[in-house]
Parts: structure tokens; sequence; C-alpha cells
């Protein structure tokens, strides 16, 4: 039986899980999605709908109590300026949590979890990342060529021939 | 403080790990991709979990 066994105490001290947990509930604020391990994700689950409760309440009280609890002023401002409304008109459940796959080293039930409705600000995120990494592709495969051909001037023949090889 | 009295012979050891096997998992078929992946869990190949969820994929290179 199960009993009495409630919560998730991640293999961390009282003050050790309390900090990671509002690390995670602060990063998952500004970001709107954060990967981490499905117990992470169910753990910090609560302390997310209630930041976001506070968010809804929208007043000063509220504010101080969400200021307490997040690790940056940032986090507070995002949650009562864009969050708290976006949720205006749900009876909790803010979150998705989807599993994913699992780590390489340590074999860790991996997942993300994210706040409803963001997924235009995700898919903005995404773009904008593709578009960092195709203009550093663009760049590294530049700078390959450029030291290629710069080789093959330097060296002659034999630096032309392993060239050739790699290509 | 109690012993074993005799050596077990190895029937008694193949008999005991009769019910050891492992089972293959069961996986479903992704509804985007139609590859085949573990249920309750994104597709690892296209991204996609219930229409949507689209997780980065790293094209094939």
């Amino acid at each position: 039986m199960r009993h009495k066994e409630a919560g998730w105490k991640l293999g961390r001290n009282t003050s050790h899980r309390r900090s990671l947990l509002r690390n995670l509930v602060t990063s998952l604020i500004v970001e709107e999605r954060i990967e981490t391990t499905v117990p992470k994700a169910k753990a910090m689950r609560p302390n997310v709908e209630k930041m976001i409760t506070l968010g809804k309440r929208g007043d000063l009280s509220a504010r101080r109590l969400a200021a307490a609890y997040l690790m940056t002023r940032e986090a507070v401002d995002k949650l009562f300026d864009t969050i708290g409304p976006r949720f205006g008109d749900r009876n909790g459940g803010y979150v998705r949590i989807v599993r994913t796959g699992w780590n390489k080293g340590d074999g860790a039930d991996k997942a993300f979890i994210e706040l409803l409705g963001s997924e235009k600000v995700l898919d903005e995120k995404r773009q904008k990342r593709a578009e960092t990494r195709a203009k550093r592709a663009a760049e590294t495969k530049k700078a390959m060529e450029e030291a290629e051909a710069q080789a093959k001037t330097e060296s002659g023949a034999e630096a032309g021939e392993e060239g050739e090889k790699k290509e | 403080m109690p012993n074993p009295k005799r050596r077990h012979s190895a029937a008694r050891r193949g008999n005991r790990r009769a019910h050891d096997a492992m089972k293959a998992h069961s996986l479903s078929e992704c509804p985007n991709c139609h590859e085949r992946k573990l249920p309750h869990r994104a597709c690892p190949k296209c991204g996609y979990y219930k229409g949507r969820e689209v997780l980065d994929v790293e094209e094939a290179s």
C-alpha cells in the first residue's frame, strides 16, 4: 500500500528541493517551455499553478507573494502582465507535460513542460533558433571552404588530394 | 543461523529463471509519420504528439 507517500523528494533535502523547484518554476514562467525529467516536471506542476493563480489575482498582496517565491523580477512582471490574464477563464490545468525520451547517461525519463497557449511564442522561438543555426552553419561552411582553398594554394598537390578525399 | 543444506542443480536454477524473460515493448503507430513509437510519448522520428507538439528533430545528415 502506497499510503502517506505523497509528493516527490527528488533525492534532495528540503532547502535544496525548494531552491530547485523555485528555479524550475521561474524558468518555466520566463521561457514558457522547459525540458526536464518527468518527476521534476510533475513535482513543479502544483507550484506553477499556484503562481499562475496569484498572477490571476493581480493585487499587491499576490504580487508580493509571487515575488517571494520567484527568483527574478522579470518572471514576476511577466506572470502578472501576460500569463495571469491569459488564463483568466481557466480553472487550473495550466501546464502540459509531454514525455519525450531518455537521457543517454543515466536513463532518466525526460519530458518537456509548457504553459498552455504558449504555442505562438514557442514557434517564434523555434524559428529564431533555426535561423541562428542556419547562419552558423553557413558561416562554418564558408570558413571551411576558405581554409580548404588556402590549403590547396599553399601546399600544392598533396593537400589538394586530401581535400578531395574529404569531399 | 540457517544455511543451505544442498547445492541447487542447474535444472533448478533454470526452472527458477523460466519466468525471468523480458517482454518486448508494445509500440503504437505515430499518426503523423506512421513510424512505430512508444505510446504516450512524443514521436522521436517526427516530433509530433497529439497532432502538434513539434519537437525539434534533427534532419538526418
